[in-house]
């Protein structure tokens, strides 16, 4: 017997729509997530100490998926952190998380990933510096505390969320001192043509566009940061001009300008811990935003039980996500057989649809081959170990290749954060020296805790006697 | 004409590689294979300890000797000799210890047995529910992560040919020698070792021999960076625990707890079952670790025959063919037990006896 049919892991766009749909048919299902409200990433809630702010369309579909989410009177766990997933010896799933400084378990027949997305970021010289943050880290700032990073701000790097990030700020009243885009005018003039599926958030994005025209500042097309300069904290930032693919030319423009805060951002990255833990397939697809795990439309992966939904399986974006989502229950439920049949084909157009304007972002973000090719030999790769590209080079060009023994040599992604946000850029620099295709090269092998578990939690009244010492070892 | 070797090695772990090049330093040539990456299985992914209070009495010259060749091997494999304690934490245990560490001792491990003030003198933040406790200063640890580091290094300036990636999946023999297939090339040599590791019993069955290995599946978990804890490695008297604190501040945690999975089917998989309780055992012995976080579990393949002895020597029915696997301790015991295989496959005399892999396999428990 299984504590729940169905527990699903994110309690964003994609999540909380699945968890409503399997609700609905009648399912047990018990929905985890570590924020402290459901919503994600795009919806997160505000901070419960900011009463009063005005609306954004973000927090109006916020605040509708969390009242539609006690609605439905759905067993939603909020600061449940998964740690772990397994299958037990009766075939189910056996998921382990942490809530308010206690280990639970709980078994169940099938599983939606819904984990979302990480930011990606391509470090340079400086990146690790105090006053440097991502461009969705900044939005999850703006949207949870309606601060912004600093007093005088550049905005650099790739896709939507640079032109998002640079608006929030004006709209926070804070000072945006440039933007620095990898894009061109016209790549963005080719993107909005897909993004006419969604006049709306085109319309959005225009506005945007406007109040940064109005408020009279400096964009940098088809230009990158190459350097963050500073002692103790950024204090300015070297920019130049790129070339087609991305790198930095030797004869174009170069600026210094200063600043107390950078907001740089590369696109996103599926959060595959989850599902590459849970042993599913994953591939490699840039225009998905890299490694993802492999599903059909209906979010079932190669593994009986398993389904992913939203970012994780593929950047299509935060208004695919719902769809995705109610696609994934749709099949979970067909497998755990309940409810009745649906025709989905119309649900899957719609995602379909709504798939192709976050496609159309995502491919904004796609890296250009001589990105890499900014990022210095001293500039820290892994910021948990503190692990340079030099060292990383050193390690590949003497013989190492794959992931995990690149990992093994440098301690590149053996800290905390378990490598989410360093083995991305070390494969890229893996591939300016082995000539491979990132599928080729692979993935450091998924291990268990996901997030890291506080053995305050692990170790609580036990008694020893109690602890099941296996006989001792041979003498 | 592809190249006859003199021999090929199957396995890039610490046995495969260790002997590679003693085997090219004497002159013969030599080629390794190695289905992933040199040394990222057991070799690896081990604990690192280097203690002769965990190493079985039979097996005690050969660690002793093992001993000296990581002290050779020194600060590029993380070499650091920190004396270790081995806990009582009860009568029974105290028992268990005091007989065991008695027989180590007989077999020649600088092995006392200590006040638990001492301990706690030199381990403030150990638990003071202590009965007994044991010492031995020779004890210590490397860091298993630059095992492939360490001997690919070696290997790139020695006359081996090494190749990874490359799983042996068929074996052909016949008087001239041995056929050894991969996937895509083909290597021919005189002679072959099976140095598989977990994965030792599928390399055996490529010489139709079926041999009565089976493999354990450890677990070892690491916490984040901390101030200084521990000073000592700390061990139990059952020898179900190990812990250490490495030179950056983390603190590894093992004892051979029980993973899920087989060889067959990836590199195995941590138990919530087994990893909760071997942290625990860890946080009774070290009250503190409370304050820290676990960020990574892990598990590797470790054989073992039902003796739980080493196989090491010829494998009788297929001539000039050797195997090298199954050492208990194998971390600790590989670099010297390695120079042993050589030298037996060179001719050569034997400092120490091999373990006849042929012999007939009574079982050992406890
Ligand atoms: C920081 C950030 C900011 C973004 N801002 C925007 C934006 O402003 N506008 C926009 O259109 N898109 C934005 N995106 C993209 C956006 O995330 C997605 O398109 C959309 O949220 C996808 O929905 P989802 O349900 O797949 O993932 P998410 O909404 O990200 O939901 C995933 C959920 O899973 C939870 N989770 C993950 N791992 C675990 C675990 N181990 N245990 C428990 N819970 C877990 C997370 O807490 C999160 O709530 C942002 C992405 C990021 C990373
Ligand atoms: C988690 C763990 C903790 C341990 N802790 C300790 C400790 O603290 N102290 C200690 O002394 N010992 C310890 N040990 C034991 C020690 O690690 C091993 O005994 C030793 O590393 C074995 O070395 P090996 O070369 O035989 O095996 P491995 O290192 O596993 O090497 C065998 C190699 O052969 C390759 N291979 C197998 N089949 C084929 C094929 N068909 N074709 C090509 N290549 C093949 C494999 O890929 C592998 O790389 C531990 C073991 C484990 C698993």
């Amino acid at each position: 017997m299984s504590d729940f049919d169905l527990i699903v892991i994110g309690a964003g766009a994609a999540g909380s729509r699945a968890a409503m749909e399997a609700t609905k048919a009648g399912a047990k299902i018990l929905l985890l997530d570590e924020q402290a409200e459901a919503g994600g990433q795009v919806w997160r809630a505000k901070s419960p100490s900011i009463i009063s702010a005005p609306k954004t369309p973000e927090t109006i579909a916020g605040d509708k998926l969390r009242s539609d989410l006690k609605l439905e009177n759905i067993l939603h766990i909020v600061n449940a952190r998964v740690w772990q997933i397994e299958k037990n010896n009766d075939d189910l799933w056996n998921i382990g998380y942490l809530n308010n400084g206690h280990l639970h378990n709980v078994t169940c027949k099938a599983i939606i990933a819904a984990t979302g997305a990480q930011e990606r970021v391509i470090p340079v010289t400086g990146s690790q510096l105090p006053g440097v943050i991502g461009l969705a880290a900044a939005t999850a700032l703006f949207k949870q505390h309606l601060t912004t990073p600093g007093k005088q701000t550049i905005v650099a790097g790739c896709g939507p969320l640079l032109i998002f990030t640079a608006y929030e700020i004006l709209r926070l009243g804070g000072k945006v001192c440039a933007i620095i885009s990898l894009n061109s005018k016209t790549n963005w003039a080719k993107a909005s043509i897909d993004m006419m599926t969604r006049p709306d958030l085109l319309w959005r994005g225009a506005t945007w566009f406007a109040k940064i025209t109005a408020a009279r500042i400096p964009i940098y097309w088809q230009s990158t940061v190459t350097e963050i300069i500073g002692e103790t904290h950024i204090e300015s930032v070297n920019i130049s001009a790129i070339d087609a693919n991305w790198s930095a030319t030797s004869h174009g423009q170069k600026n210094n300008i200063k600043a107390d805060s950078l907001c740089m951002g590369h696109g996103l990255n599926p959060a595959i811990e989850a599902t590459k833990l849970a042993d599913a397939t994953h591939i490699y697809s840039p225009e998905l935003g890299g490694w993802h795990v492999k599903t059909d439309d209906f979010g079932r992966t190669d593994k009986a039980g398993l389904y992913a939904a939203g970012d994780n399986a593929g950047i299509y974006g935060a208004g695919a996500a719902p769809y995705r989502g109610k696609l994934a229950a749709i099949a979970a439920l067909q497998f755990l057989n309940i409810g009745k049949t649906q025709n989905t084909d119309k649900l899957v157009a719609k995602m379909k649809s709504a798939a192709k304007f976050g496609l159309a972002t995502t491919k904004l973000t796609i890296l250009r081959k001589g990105m890499i090719e900014n990022t210095q030999q001293t500039a820290i790769i892994c910021r948990c170990e503190a692990v340079s590209r030099q060292q990383l080079e050193a390690e590949i060009s003497s013989g190492a290749h794959s992931p995990n023994a690149i990992k093994s040599g440098t301690r590149c992604g053996m800290g905390p954060c378990g490598g989410r946000y360093c083995n991305d850029v070390a494969a890229l620099i893996n591939q300016t020296i082995s000539g491979k295709t990132r599928q080729q090269i692979g993935l450091t092998t998924s291990r268990p805790p996901i997030r890291p578990l506080p053995i305050s939690a692990i170790a609580q009244n036990f008694d020893y006697d109690d602890l099941p010492i296996p006989a001792p070892a041979p003498l | 004409m592809t190249k006859n070797y003199d021999i090929a090695i199957i396995g890039g772990g610490i046995m495969g590689c260790a002997t590679a090049l003693h085997l090219a330093q004497a002159g013969m040539s030599v080629i390794l294979l190695e289905k992933d990456d040199i040394g990222q299985g057991a070799s690896g992914v081990n604990a690192g300890t280097l203690s002769l209070q965990i190493k079985r009495v039979k097996l005690m010259p050969y660690a002793l000797k093992g001993h000296h060749e990581w002290q050779k091997m020194g600060d590029k494999v993380g070499f650091v000799k920190t004396g270790g304690y081995t806990l009582a934490f009860n009568e029974r245990e105290a028992k268990l210890l005091e007989e065991r560490m008695n027989l180590k001792r007989e077999a020649g491990a600088n092995i006392e047995f200590v006040s638990p003030q001492i301990l706690h003198k030199n381990e403030p933040n150990i638990t003071k529910k202590i009965v007994a406790v044991s010492y031995c200063a020779d004890d210590g640890y490397a860091n298993s992560s630059l095992t492939g580091q360490y001997y690919r290094n070696l290997l790139n300036h020695s006359s081996v040919d090494y190749f990874e990636q490359s799983q042996i999946i068929k074996i052909d023999q016949s008087d001239k020698g041995f056929n050894v297939h991969t996937a895509n090339p083909q290597y021919k040599a005189k002679r072959l070792l099976l140095a598989g590791g977990g994965w030792m019993k599928q390399a055996a069955a490529l010489l139709d021999i079926d041999l009565p290995i089976q493999a354990r599946v450890n677990t070892v978990s690491v916490t984040e960076r901390s101030p200084k804890l521990i000073s000592n490695v700390i061990g139990h008297a059952t020898g179900l625990l190990t812990m250490k604190q490495k030179a950056n501040g983390s603190i590894l945690i093992g004892g051979g707890w029980q993973g899920t999975g087989t060889p067959n089917d990836g590199r195995g998989k941590v138990h919530s079952q087994t990893v909760i309780p071997n942290i625990q055992l860890g946080q009774y012995a070290l009250p503190a670790l409370s304050a820290l976080r676990i960020i990574r579990s892990w598990t590797g393949f470790e054989a073992n025959v039902p003796d739980f002895y080493p196989l090491a020597g010829a494998l009788g029915n297929v001539p000039n063919a050797y195997i090298l696997g199954c050492v208990r301790g194998g971390f600790t015991i590989g670099p010297y037990i390695s120079k042993l295989m050589g030298d037996f496959i060179l001719g050569n005399e034997l400092e120490l006896p091999l373990f006849d892999p042929n012999r007939q396999f009574t079982q050992t428990g406890k």
